[in-house]
């Protein structure tokens, strides 16, 4: 028997507008958009008036900590989390404990996933070997298993000759790099932004140079190899205006930045509050200008989450000890409807896209990240109209280190729809 | 005047609170120098709790809690459980339960007295955490300053050396600043803070220029690891151009003094000629220390 499920009494957007409409899913895929569509008898249906369909949320960058750091997250409860913020799609980053880096820890997550997590699961894989930068791990192998990217997350490669030859492998290997853009000499043990917070604080600095001299190498490493990089999460100005360059010139550089990134400064660091200790670290306002200004015009081209939970033991330590990272997926789009559309600096339509649809086209997933007949039925359906204050017990995700904690926020998720199952309903 | 229990930096502390410390330290002075015993605090236990090297400010809060008779104890990090692994929240937990009153910590991370103050029922001072504030030295220095100077408005201050990784000039900015001096700051742009302007301080690149017409020179102790992670060439070029001497003192106000927080890197910052000089007020900040430490303590435990 084909499952059917029509969401009725909805809104869906087109051409930026939001216009009635309901929406039948059969066998995990949209068939029909219109507006009055009746059930048969053997349709499930779900109310949403005053719910706008989105497409689901895929989320180029998050940790799951799965294995390895289970006491911090897992697939299920990283799923749970991500489902609960309206994401249909998350790509995790390899450095659990052991790291990703062969085929047989891609095949771990990706059965592990099928068992238990209400969203699709992708593993990105490891550019090195333990992620050690020395040399490279088995990509096209990896791939096979099912990687759609392939990252040495939470270090850069420092060798540039080692990430030449890892981006001009990869693209035969049928898989594109992800940056984590950080120069370990210049972040030395920095803990914060370098500027006037982290001198009042006198908390150890991070210079920006640290990223973009990074972002710079990638760009021109790409640019002579004519191969594809993405840039995880952007954080500054100066990073911003050397993606606008490449990309006005050509060069293949996609980028994600993070809602931290274009919610908050590195204000929040002089409580010594952990929550707030994040790599790279919350910038200075002109910074968040220039990510925001970034995201509306294209040279940034995916929200990510970068959700990284910690547990209250790796936190509640002194500042420099503490582990870097922010839960994210539960807050995005509500950061980002608050930040980036209520306060209206861009559309919903643009929010959108650059939670689904360009991400999708990032990892050339094909018939998702719209709601369009063949698509698949991955929807998000969001509240625009509901204010709700971050209290980070509430979270579904094993770990509570939010940055948005004690926040309001506006933009509720109600349902999110995986392959035409529900896979998470807000009840509250 | 203050309803916290902790002091944790002179950073927006009001300058009534100061002078309110400082007027107080008059009076314990006095009664240190001729060894009479205070009782204000009798039977209080203060707990200093040093993940870091000190031997002035540590023995002087000991001094201090004495002086007052409290029941001071230290707690030595390095034989401690914390060697054993125990976080500093738990740490804060256990000396909550021994009926600590106050807890003066030093630690090598800004923001360690800040989570220990959260976390535990006692009164929490800093002593000194990493490159943010040692309030109690400013203190020290600016009863030492007043001593001198009957006040503060107008004077001319220089801050000299490593302000990057100086918790003491920051600590002595924030004070100073309040209390209406003027203060300039010398360093090789490597040893200065990002945003440094903003502190509002004037900034020079020579020691000549900072020390024109000042009425104190104030030198830092400067970290020789400094130099091991290429923030200076060397020793003899930092000395070169930042040391303190009777040459660069000679183009400061008659009657300005010179201060340092100790330890003292001879011949580095500071000449040893200088150090020990008649303009030197170097051993009375020591002495002044337990003074500031006395009021500090008395206004934290009389409540």
């Amino acid at each position: 028997m084909i499952r059917k499920l029509l969401i009725q009494n909805g809104t869906i957007l087109l051409k930026n507008k939001l216009v009635p409409a309901d929406v039948l899913i059969a066998d995990g895929k949209i068939v029909r958009i219109a507006p009055g569509l009746k059930p048969d008898r053997a349709t499930e249906t779900i109310d949403a008036k005053n719910l706008v369909v989105l497409p689901g949320f895929i989320d180029l960058h998050c940790h799951l900590r799965d294995p390895g750091q289970t006491h911090k997250e897992n697939i299920a409860s990283g799923g749970l989390s991500a489902a609960a913020g309206g994401f249909t799609s998350i790509c995790c980053m390899p450095n659990t404990e052991p790291c990703v880096d062969c085929a047989p820890m891609v095949s771990y997550i990706v059965q592990k996933a099928r068992e238990e997590s209400p969203v699709r699961v992708y593993p990105i894989g490891a550019i090195t070997k333990g992620r050690k930068g020395g040399e490279l791990a088995e990509l096209g192998l990896m791939r096979e298993a099912g990687a759609v990217a392939a990252s040495d997350d939470g270090c850069s490669v420092m060798n540039a000759g080692l990430m030449r030859t890892a981006l001009e492998y990869a693209a035969s290997a049928g898989l594109f790099l992800i940056s984590h853009c950080e120069d370990k000499n210049l972040a030395g043990d920095g803990a914060v932004n370098e500027g006037y917070n982290a001198s009042v604080a006198g908390l150890k600095p991070i210079p920006r140079a640290a990223e973009e001299v990074m972002v710079a190498r990638e760009i021109l490493l790409a640019e002579t190899l004519n191969t594809r990089v993405h840039i995880a999460h952007v954080s500054t100005k100066g990073s911003v205006q050397l993606l606008r360059e490449a990309k006005r010139r050509g060069v293949r550089v996609t980028a994600e930045t993070c809602p931290h990134y274009f919610a908050l400064t590195d204000d929040m660091i002089l409580t010594y509050d952990t929550d707030y200790k994040i790599n790279p670290p919350l910038r200075e306002e002109a910074d968040r200008q220039a990510v925001i200004a970034g995201l509306a015009d294209g040279t940034i081209d995916a929200i990510a989450t970068d959700h990284a939970p910690h547990d209250p033991d790796a936190k509640r330590v002194e500042f420099d000890t503490a582990a870097f990272g922010t839960v994210g997926f539960e807050t995005a789009f509500a950061a980002g409807y608050t930040y980036l559309v209520k306060s209206g600096l861009m559309t919903l339509g643009r929010l959108s896209e650059l939670m689904s649809a360009r991400p999708a086209a990032i990892l050339g997933f094909e018939k998702t990240g719209a709601v369009k007949a063949g698509f698949a039925a991955d929807l998000a359906l969001v509240n625009l109209n509901a204010f709700w204050n971050v209290e980070p017990a509430r979270l579904l995700s094993k770990s509570k280190n939010t940055v948005f904690k004690g926040m309001e926020l506006t933009g509720k998720v109600k349902y999110t729809v995986v392959g035409g199952l529900v896979a998470y309903e807000n009840v509250r | 005047m203050w309803k916290e229990k902790d002091f944790l930096g002179l950073k927006d502390v009001p300058f009534a609170v100061i002078e309110n410390i400082l007027d107080s330290a008059a009076e314990m002075k006095r009664a240190f120098l001729a060894s009479e015993r205070k009782t204000s605090c009798a039977g209080k236990a203060v707990v200093t709790l040093f993940y870091e090297n000190s031997t002035r400010t540590r023995a002087s809060f000991e001094l201090a809690a004495k002086a007052l008779s409290a029941n001071a104890m230290n707690l030595a990090v390095a034989t401690s459980s914390v060697a054993k692994g125990e976080s500093l929240i738990d740490n804060g937990k256990t000396l909550d339960a021994l009926q600590a009153r106050i807890v003066v910590i030093r630690h090598s991370v800004a923001g360690a007295p800040h989570l220990l103050a959260k976390n535990m029922a006692a009164g929490v001072i800093n002593a000194g955490d990493g490159m943010n504030e040692h309030p109690t030295q400013a203190l020290l220095d600016m009863f030492t300053i007043r001593e001198k100077f009957g006040g503060f408005k107008g004077l001319k201050v220089l801050i000299a050396g490593d302000i990057k990784h100086s918790r003491v000039a920051r600590s002595n900015i924030y004070g100073l600043r309040a209390a209406g001096a003027e203060i300039t700051v010398c360093a090789p742009a490597t040893l200065m803070p990002a945003g440094i302007e903003r502190f509002g301080v004037r900034v020079v690149r020579t020691l000549r220029e900072g020390a024109a017409g000042a009425d104190v020179l104030m030198a830092l102790r400067l970290q020789l690891e400094r130099q091991k992670s290429g923030m200076f060439p060397s020793a003899a070029e930092y000395n070169r151009f930042y040391n303190l001497n009777g040459e660069i003192a000679a183009l400061a106000k008659s009657g300005a003094i010179v201060m340092h927080p100790g330890p003292i890197n001879r011949g580095l910052e500071i000449s040893g000629a200088l150090a020990d000089g008649n303009s030197s007020v170097i051993t009375g900040q020591v002495t002044n220390g337990v003074a500031v430490r006395m009021a500090l303590l008395e206004m934290l435990l009389a409540k």
